[in-house]
């Protein structure tokens, strides 16, 4: 059986939904933010493939995926920041009672 | 050649769905952490699959490399894993909201008329690479140097976010 096209992209839909059902579902920050890297990895495959079966003489497929890259390396370092420092000042990382800025 | 590649194909999709799946079930935050380095693993073996040598060794050397290590660090640092990874009130709204988004997706897959390309490119892409992003009129100069400033920034602000007072 051939691997196409078809078959990447469900992968990838597969993980962004697992990734989403972390994010949503998880109390712990840490476990969301690993959830949201997921979603970012599923979204990698998905560029990747395109690049590969749509258009390979283009490089903005794999740009893209660079550019994701460099977005999630950042984003980790900062979020990661603000847990521990609400760990400092709240003793917790429980999502469900960091709850200062709630309306 | 072709059912080497479904072979590792359907091999790497096993895992990577398994591991995914792992991070978001287990209890133990630590156990979870070590999944996601099996999947982001798993995932540069199907970017090799898709012939983007260079990506699958960037994403080993960011996410395998740098990121799980940093995300770790944070297990390590907040002491929450005696208290494990329990879900939440929205376990269900958001068990409902992820399989409603892949019936969504697959469906769409599935009923669009890809334009597949047939003859695929089989030579190192890192070179093709760096004239996109480099190469002045339609390169990516630009977003590259608002890239390193996003990162500078972000540096930074991890360094204020978590000084001592």
């Amino acid at each position: 059986m051939v691997v196409g096209l078809e078959h990447f992209l469900i992968l990838s839909a597969i993980l962004f939904s697992i990734g989403l059902y972390g994010a949503l579902a998880k109390r712990n920050a840490v476990v969301i933010l690993m959830s949201i890297e997921i979603m970012l990895n599923a979204v990698n495959i998905a560029m990747v493939a395109f690049w590969r079966y749509i258009a390979p003489v283009l490089m903005t497929g794999q740009v893209f995926v660079i550019f994701i890259m460099v977005v999630a390396a950042a984003e980790v370092a900062v979020g990661l920041a603000i847990i521990i420092a609400i760990y400092r000042s709240r003793e917790t990382v429980d999502a469900e009672q960091i709850d200062l800025m709630k309306w | 050649m072709e059912t080497g590649i479904a072979i590792s194909f359907w091999i790497l999709a096993a895992l990577i769905i398994a591991s995914a799946l792992a991070v978001v079930l287990l209890r133990n935050i630590f156990h979870a952490a070590l999944f996601l380095v099996l999947c982001f693993f798993t995932i540069a073996g199907i970017f090799v699959i898709l012939s983007a040598d260079f990506l699958a060794a960037a994403q080993v050397l960011i996410y395998v490399g740098a990121i799980a290590v940093l995300i770790i660090f944070a297990i390590m640092l907040t002491r929450e894993t005696q208290r494990g990874s329990p879900s939440g009130r929205l376990r269900l709204p958001a068990l409902m909201l992820g399989l409603l988004f892949l019936a969504t997706m697959v469906f769409v897959v599935v009923s669009t008329d890809w334009q597949v390309i047939k003859e695929i490119p089989d030579q190192a892409t890192t070179s093709a690479i760096a004239q996109a992003l480099f190469s002045g009129e339609e390169g990516f100069v630009l977003p590259l140097e608002i890239a390193a400033a996003l990162l500078l920034a972000a540096i930074i602000g991890a360094i204020v976010l978590v000084r001592e007072r």
